[in-house]
């Protein structure tokens, strides 16, 4: 029941806020205020989504909000990076654990429910990356005075002066949002083995990301949790803005008060903009497979655009496989995603309508094999 | 510049004129329009002309500089990511232009102006500077229109070069696709009431203007709508009673239609898969197909699925099926082979690597279960497992998803009875497992029962198969799940 009363405010509260929806008539101009939202969900698809609606629907010209999120394991890449320089995708593949494109700029971050996300919407005037930082600091030094924590001027927060328990990252559009993580209790070492790529001689224009050694607010005091942080926060974040510390839990999901959100986690989801949005890139390698006792090399070139293959060559020993049929791998990988499942499925589909020889299936499954293993 | 293009588009007859004037001035926008006024008063004489005219005095438009305009945060570089326009295209307001980062934060540029790109400045990966230009964009003169010239009756002005009007005195802003709707449709823009920033008229005021006028909503998607005429005949009879008998004329209604086709080229996977298939379609398939009676099958699951799921898996009708057709294969091994590509030869396969149709994000693959002849019915449920599991995380591999000998298609867990399913090269015959109804049948004392009855479709390749050896298969493998207590006697 309350749970519906609240659903409906927020409904009314969020529909004063569409800008595209209502005829200027009909804005009513309520007194300017602050909220704290936070996500009942872990899927960062969700999430970003409602950063999304936010900024596109939400008038902040006199408004502004704080949004705490977690999320379940995830890799969240930069808007122009690269996520074949950015980390392990074969391990990630393995473990299940997700991959995400962020609209914002940056770094590449792993998240998990050990790990807090904050996001400062303002207008596009009262966008100030370092006074969200500090609010952060002092809601932190308030709950913990002992604790050393600062920020750099490159926006990150520091815990003992030398490692990094939060990295920033910031949208400018119609409005414009501050995003940042904080380290409370994620699993350090399988962050530091997910986001070491394994993947040689890519050539890129991506931003790349800036490696630094971190630790978890736990670790210095184990009374930390992230409960804890996110509630020092929000009523630091209360204090500052003169609203009540009331923090609204919203669910992701919900049409009624996010219309369209949908929609926009399903573009956030999808092939296209994960892996579609990679600036061109290229590759240039060499792997050695083990054949009958022997070592074979293999050199690859290729150029990826939009996450498909637009130039593809494979060198391989004289004669190992008969070359019109690589000439034929050649050919169909060309505008196919660079992934390993679609190069799989193409390949033993590709086997299908040649000669029925096992030496030569063989052989090509291995190639194939290979390829997927060490390039994507 | 834009003389010169002025120049080169005008018509022959139209050019003298246009160069007498030209020489005078190049840049002054008083000029043009003083220009455009002299062409109307002789518009009798220069009717066929001042359309051209016009043509060439529009593409004359202004040329502005779009700065890239303060970000905030004293930042006064950023690097451009990605362009969103080339030069040529239209913009409106608000469209985005390009993305730019700096420093950790994404920036979307939109346009300020509405126009056509001429001019991109830099190139992805550029550092572009705070107050420089960005991109140059042509926007329209204003310039007043006589009242005929609206959109609907001067189709031969190019409707990307208009974005502005002045009709009757009232300026009326439209992108050029929301023009472009209202020219399909008959529309004078100036009917219309815009209900976006400064009365811009949108889409949705369109296709409102639309709906008042057929008396029927239209949903705003981009999906063609028929509207069905209104059948004036549902009005009520008294009213019509003492009317004259008249039939009513349906009013046929205008056809809204927002959608465009889209053109993707054929890559990847499908590209092989155009190919699988057009090879085997060289292959002369026949078919036959029966139904079998599952209800003791049914049973012997239900009684196993316990004891699998103690072992940690789990047990679908699946592992039955596909063991049953590998007994089955013993005995007609002619079913398990290859031929070559001029049917010359016959490859008897040793093994029975048993294909799984399998549905995931790539589409339709196949991934098969090898040796099926030395497995048990639980060592069969446990690769399937492996490979549905492998196959929903999009990680299969070519080992798994080549050298099949036989395939088995369950399409009856989406749906339907009978199929005609198609032979994978270079195998010989597969087989289409319908879903499993519940429908009345005979006993052996002529009593109905509940009968858990599922089809199956099978095709074979005609130019080694012929059908008795399919139907005796089929027989086979029937009377295997239709009695499972008989695949003991012939279990290896």
């Amino acid at each position: 029941m309350k749970n519906m009363v609240i659903r409906a405010s927020l409904r009314n509260w969020f529909q004063l806020f569409y800008v595209h929806k209502f005829p200027a008539a009909g804005f009513r101009t309520t007194a300017d205020g602050a909220i704290i939202l936070q996500s009942v969900s872990n899927d960062i698809y969700q999430n970003l989504a409602v950063e999304d609606w936010i900024h596109d629907n939400m008038n902040l010209e006199n408004r502004q909000v704080l949004f705490l999120w977690r999320n379940s394991p995830t890799v969240v890449i930069g808007r122009h990076q690269n996520p074949w320089q950015e980390c392990n995708l074969k391990m990630m593949r393995q473990k299940n654990i997700k991959l995400a494109r962020r609209r914002s700029g940056g770094g590449t971050v792993y998240h998990d429910l050990g790990n807090i996300n904050l996001t400062f919407f303002t207008s596009k005037r009262k966008y100030e990356r370092m006074e969200n930082l500090k609010l952060v600091v002092k809601a932190l030094k308030c709950l913990r005075p002992q604790l050393d924590v600062h920020a750099t001027d490159r926006c990150d927060l520091l815990l003992n002066r030398n490692f990094k328990i939060s990295g920033t990252a910031a949208k400018l559009g119609r409005t414009a949002y501050h995003h940042c993580t904080l380290l409370c209790s994620a699993d350090r070492f399988l962050l530091s083995s997910v986001l070491k790529s394994p993947y040689k001689g890519i050539k890129s224009n991506a931003t790349p990301s800036v490696p630094a050694s971190v630790k978890n607010l736990f670790e210095e005091d184990p009374t930390l949790t992230c409960q804890i942080v996110m509630d020092a926060i929000a009523a630091e974040y209360a204090i500052c803005h003169q609203i009540d510390h009331r923090v609204t839990l919203i669910n992701p999901t919900d049409e009624t008060v996010f219309p369209g959100i949908n929609n926009k986690t399903k573009e956030l989801q999808s092939w296209e903009w994960i892996y579609g949005k990679t600036p061109k890139f290229s590759i240039s390698t060499c792997f050695n497979m083990v054949y009958k006792h022997s070592f074979l090399e293999v050199k690859v070139d290729m150029d990826i655009k939009h996450g498909r293959i637009e130039v593809c060559n494979i060198n391989l020993p004289e004669e190992w496989l008969p070359p019109a049929l690589c000439g034929e791998l050649e050919k169909n990988l060309i505008g196919s995603k660079f992934c390993p499942s679609e190069m799989t499925a193409l390949a033993s589909a590709l086997l299908r309508s040649c000669p029925q020889d096992y030496e030569v299936h063989r052989r090509w499954n291995l190639l194939c094999e290979n390829m997927t293993t060490t390039l994507m | 510049m834009a003389a010169a293009a002025a120049l080169r588009s005008g018509s022959r007859a139209a050019g003298r004129l246009i160069r007498v004037c030209h020489t005078r001035s190049y840049s002054s926008v008083r000029f043009l329009k003083s220009k455009y006024v002299y062409a109307f008063d002789k518009s009798a004489f220069f009717n066929h002309q001042h359309r051209l005219f016009r043509t060439s005095a529009i593409s004359n438009g202004q040329i502005v500089q779009f700065k890239l305009s303060d970000i905030g945060e004293g930042i006064t570089e950023v690097t451009v990511k990605e362009w969103y326009v080339k030069e040529g295209d239209s913009v409106s307001q608000f469209d985005s232009i390009c993305e730019v980062q700096s420093d950790k934060a994404s920036v979307t540029i939109t346009s300020r102006y509405d126009g056509i790109i001429r001019k991109l400045y830099y190139n992805l990966d550029e550092i572009a500077y705070v107050g420089k230009p960005l991109v140059d964009i042509e926007t329209d003169v204003l310039k007043d229109v006589a009242p005929e010239e609206d959109v609907v009756e001067t189709p031969a002005v190019s409707h990307e070069e208009h974005t502005h009007q002045e009709i009757k005195g009232h300026k009326t802003l439209a992108t050029p696709a929301v023009r472009r709707l209202a020219m399909e449709n008959n529309i004078k823009l100036s009917e219309v009431v815009g209900t976006g920033k400064d009365n811009r008229i949108l889409k949705e005021d369109i296709l409102n203007y639309l709906a008042k006028q057929t008396g029927a909503i239209l949903p705003p998607s981009p999906k063609s709508e028929i509207i069905p005429p209104l059948p004036k005949l549902e009005t009520a009879p008294a009213a019509r009673k003492d009317k004259a008998h008249t039939i009513p004329v349906p009013i046929s209604k205008p056809i809204v239609f927002t959608g465009k086709d889209k053109i993707e080229p054929i890559t990847g996977f499908h590209k092989a898969m155009v190919k699988t298939m057009s090879a085997a379609l060289k292959i002369p398939h026949f078919g036959y197909c029966d139904e079998i009676e599952l209800n003791q099958l049914v049973q012997l699951r239900e009684e196993l699925k316990p004891l699998a799921q103690a072992c940690g898996v789990k047990l679908s009708f699946m592992p039955f099926f596909i063991k049953a057709a590998s007994l089955a294969l013993l005995h007609y091994p002619v079913l398990n082979t290859s031929v070559d590509e001029n049917c010359q030869n016959i490859t008897y396969k040793a093994s029975h690597n048993i294909g799984i149709a399998m549905d995931t994000e790539q589409g339709l693959i196949v991934p098969n279960v090898k040796s099926v002849q030395v497995r048990s019915v639980f060592e069969i449920a446990s690769e399937l497992n492996r490979l549905q599991s492998l196959g929903s995380s999009g990680q299969l591999g070519t080992i798994d998803l080549t050298g099949g000998t036989f395939t088995l298609s369950n399409i009856g867990t989406i749906g339907g009875t009978y199929a005609k399913p198609v032979i994978l090269p270079p195998e010989v015959a597969i087989g289409a497992l319908g879903k499993i109804q519940v429908l009345p049948r005979f006993n052996g004392k002529g009593e109905i029962f509940k009968a858990q009855i599922m089809n199956v479709s099978w095709s074979a390749d005609h130019r080694i198969i012929d059908g008795a050896t399919m139907a005796r298969f089929s027989n086979l493998w029937k009377s295997y799940l239709e009695n499972p207590a008989s695949m003991l006697l012939d279990l290896r």
